[in-house]
């Protein structure tokens, strides 16, 4: 019998299952790293200090990355793209540390970056819904020339941050951990409940899901997607405060291929390239499994070009994971 | 085949008691549903063989086995004498069946021609060779009756109807033996629908055999030799004469139940109320020209026309989803010039391809009945899951979803229930107007009545209802008043009851042989 037999809630936690798995599989990759890490460097290990210590290190490192890519898995899951979050993140920072903006102290600081963010998003989002502009264009032309205007800012010199606040920011502790990291829990939570309770979120994941029935059930399509690209700026604004702070400096070439890392990260979460579905909580797993990676070869004194290739490897290796997995998945429920 | 050979009329004709394929006890089982429990199938060649059987009964399922989408889990299949079960698509197309499927599987963005060759381009040395696949396309659909259209053109750019066409000429591009048909007539109208029997007539004749599905029992006894019905994945009759088994018997093995194909009692006219909707002059170029017409509260007004005739894009239009040239669309006395607008001012639609138009294939069932009203259920942006669930499931009920819970992916649907689902979704939250562009489409004898009598109770309340079918009777049993549409203009218009089947059939078909056309 196919329908009356079965009551209706019996069968759905599947697709709940699903998502918890794949973040089960990621907490089992970070458990993998650390267990590398202490064959590798078990003298390290041995110090509990340390050990506790290494843990801050990694998740100061996974803290701006981490907002970024909160911001790229909304894009992402909208149906879109954006590959200027480094630049963005430049120009904010370059931007927020000039002598005359400094002069303004650290709230003129902070409020300058968030602005420079938010308003490379609203340039992002009004070429793409409005101008109709591919997001793939768009993005990596404003990658291109928000650095450009950085590095004219700037005029290509590294700019000090003398603001005592501003730099107290990434050496602040509280309970012992770093201010950093509970901007990006405070990031991440926001993230998830903006994702999975409110009527934006849902917006995001219907146009990114099937535009068409999303316009034609009334929703604002390009209004929603404007708002994700100023969403993913604002994320910028925020990380770039958070860098400048931990370098107490800002210039043209921060946030380096930052683009990549939260793509990267945001994937191995389990969103979708094509929009529709992805988690907030994946993605900083995803964050926390690449900072973990860095972590364990800065530990080993290893080249970072090899870590490059690791990084591309697991990229690669989560995808097809994740391919197979739904497919063992649906196999072992068949039985 | 792409054309008939001659020496190919010496295979045995129809009559000839040749089974080429046999299906024994097959079981397919989805996480929590045994869509097939355990089914019979016997198919001679050169017959045509219908598959009957309710929304979810299991029949897209069995003919995605045969066609190697999905693998049996337990049962012996034997084609043409031998065990058969194809691994992929491919090699159910190479041992020569072609599956043509309910929702149609084309790529938007290639041409006609491209699609009907999909997967076995004529090439020369790994070079698609593209004038050949041109012509032998445009063979085909010289064959289907369709000459018009380009096989250069992109599929995106054409009307279902058209789309339709392009996936019989993919399955006409293989050399099959058995052509498998999921609900192939339920975007086309009337005239398209003697074409496509003529088609299929064509292939029987050159002892090919045709399963046919379709949830209309006129056409099955029109051009079906035998039926096997198909009740919760079980065959629960095998091999009745399509013409002379009596209807209340297929319906009851169909449902268990007797139920007829029947409409709603007449009712007495709506009240005369001032206009909700009013559209004056409406004028789409190359679409539909000077379109005026009126809906009052509680009012169902129903538009007969052939696919093509210009009513899907006028709905659309009205529902603000497409710009016109000239004219106004008022709601409530208000302009409406966006689907924001539109939706904000009551109105809904559901639209003609409910796949690309409509649903997001993997949210749950009541995410996707929400998609227009979870606003109005949240609170300060706050989205109230809980309420969408319970909402969702009574709108469920009362349109028979089957299975019932709302939580599952859409994708997981029968096609007839995923169209539930694009319904109900104007049924939540005060939704004044409708508009449906073919609501019963790949719906089910027991299910459309249900339907119908839903859509009468909502005009009953007062919501005025805007419908487009290609199913005459439907028009006629369902509409107040009713519009008739052809080559883009409004060629008539009269209360539902002074008019019959034929005459609307003759307006549709030949309006231009009337006289006194309006301009
Ligand atoms: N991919 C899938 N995963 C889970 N369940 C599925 C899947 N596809 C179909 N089903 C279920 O299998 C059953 C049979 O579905 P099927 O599509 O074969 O019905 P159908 O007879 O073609 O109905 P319709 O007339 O509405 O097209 C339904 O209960 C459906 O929900
Ligand atoms: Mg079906």
């Amino acid at each position: 019998m196919i329908t009356e037999t079965l009551p209706a809630e019996k069968r759905e936690p599947r697709r709940l299952d699903e998502g918890t798995i794949r973040n089960l599989g990621l907490i089992g990759v970070l458990v993998l790293l650390v267990i590398i890490g202490i064959i590798t460097r078990p003298e390290l290990y041995s110090d509990p200090a340390w050990v506790r210590n290494n843990i801050l290190v990694i998740l100061q490192q996974a803290s701006a990355i981490g907002v970024v890519t909160v911001g790229m898995t909304f894009v992402i899951i909208g149906g879109g793209i954006d590959l200027s979050v480094g630049a963005i993140i430049a120009l904010a920072g370059v931007w927020c540390t000039t002598v005359a903006t400094q002069s303004f102290g650290a709230a003129g600081m902070i409020f300058t970056a968030l602005m420079v963010g938010i308003g490379v998003g609203l340039v992002n989002g009004l070429l793409i819904a409005y101008g109709k502009l591919v997001p793939f264009i768009a993005t990596l032309a404003m990658l291109v020339a928000a650095r450009g205007l950085a590095a004219q800012i700037s005029d290509k010199q590294t700019q000090i941050s003398t603001n005592e606040t501003i730099n107290a920011i990434a050496t602040t502790r509280i309970f012992g951990i770093p201010l950093l990291v509970y901007i990006l829990a405070a990031v991440a939570a926001a993230g998830w409940v903006l994702l999975n309770r409110t009527t934006f979120g849902r917006r995001t994941v219907a146009i990114g899901g099937n535009e068409e029935a999303a316009r034609l059930a009334g929703i604002n399509v390009k209004r929603q997607t404007v708002l994700l690209y100023v969403l993913s700026g604002l994320c910028c604004g925020i990380a770039a405060i958070m860098l400048t702070s931990q370098a107490t400096s800002a210039q043209a070439g921060m946030a380096n291929l930052y683009e990549l890392d939260a793509i990267a990260a945001a994937i191995i979460g389990g969103t979708l390239l094509s929009g529709g579905r992805g988690t907030i909580v994946g993605a900083v797993f995803g964050v926390l499994v690449f900072s973990t990676i860095t972590n364990l070869f800065a530990i080993n004194n290893l080249e970072t070009e090899v870590q490059n290739m690791v990084k591309g490897g697991i990229i690669v290796a989560a995808v097809l994971i994740q391919q197979f997995r739904y497919q063992s998945l649906t196999q072992l429920f068949k039985k | 085949m792409t054309a008939p050979e001659p020496e190919e009329s010496a295979v045995p004709q129809g009559t000839e008691d040749q089974v080429v394929l046999r299906l024994h006890d097959v079981v397919k089982i989805f996480p929590g549903v045994r869509a097939l429990d355990g089914v019979q199938l016997e198919v001679r060649a050169g017959e045509v063989h219908c598959l009957l059987g309710q929304n979810g009964a299991g029949k897209s399922t069995l003919i995605k086995v045969l066609a190697g989408v999905h693998h049996a889990d337990a049962g012996e299949i034997t084609w043409r004498g031998e065990p058969f079960a194809p691994g992929t698509p491919q090699a159910a197309m190479r041992a020569g069946i072609a599956t043509i499927y309910q929702e149609l599987d084309l790529v938007d963005d290639l041409s006609v021609a491209e699609n009907a060759f999909l997967g076995h381009e004529p090439s020369l040395f790994g070079f698609t060779r593209r004038r050949v696949t041109a012509s032998r396309t445009r063979e085909i659909l010289a064959r289907l009756g369709h000459a018009e259209i380009s096989p250069r053109r992109l599929v995106r750019s054409l009307p279902a109807a058209a789309k339709q066409v392009v996936s019989m000429a993919r399955a006409l591009s293989h050399d099959a033996r058995l052509i498998v048909m999921d609900e192939p007539s339920a975007v086309l109208a009337h005239d398209e629908v003697a074409n496509l029997f003529r088609i299929i007539r064509e292939l029987t004749a050159q002892g090919i055999a045709v399963i046919y599905i379709s949830h209309r029992l006129d056409e099955i006894r029109d051009i079906g030799d035998r039926v096997t019905v198909l009740k919760d994945g079980r065959t629960t009759a095998a091999n009745l004469p399509a013409r002379t088994t009596p209807t209340r018997e297929l319906v009851g093995k169909m449902t268990g139940r007797s139920i007829e194909y029947v409409f709603p009692p007449g009712r007495d006219a709506p009240p005369e109320e001032d206009p909700l909707l009013v559209v004056e002059n409406l004028t789409r170029s190359g679409e539909f020209a000077d379109v005026s017409l009126t809906v009052r509260p509680g009012e169902i007004v129903g538009i007969a026309g052939l696919v093509g005739s210009g009513r899907s894009e006028l709905l659309e239009t009205i529902f603000g989803a497409r710009r016109p040239d000239a004219g106004t669309v008022k709601l409530a006395g208000k302009p409406v010039r966006s689907v924001e607008a539109a939706v904000r001012g009551g109105m809904g639609m559901a639209p003609e391809e409910r796949k690309s138009q409509a649903l997001l294939l993997d949210e749950p069932i009541f995410k996707n009945m929400t998609l227009a009203s979870f606003t109005k259920f949240a609170k300060v942006g706050f989205t109230d899951t809980g309420g969408e669930r319970a909402a969702s499931e009574r709108t469920a009920k009362s349109l028979e979803l089957r299975p019932p819970g709302v939580i599952r992916p859409v994708r997981t649907l029968s096609g007839g229930n995923q169209q539930k689902v694009v319904v109900g979704r104007w049924l939540l939250g005060g939704t004044r107007l409708l508009l449906l562009d073919e609501p019963t489409r790949g719906v089910d004898v027991g299910a459309r009545a249900e339907l119908y009598q839903v859509i009468r109770d909502l005009a009953e309340r007062g919501v005025g209802v805007l419908l487009v079918s290609s199913e005459v009777p439907e028009v006629l049993g369902l509409a107040d008043r009713v519009l008739v549409m052809r080559e883009g203009h409004m060629i008539h218009e009269s209360p539902a009851a002074e008019i019959d089947e034929d005459t609307v059939l003759n307006l549709v078909m030949a309006g231009s042989l009337l006289e006194g056309e309006p301009a």
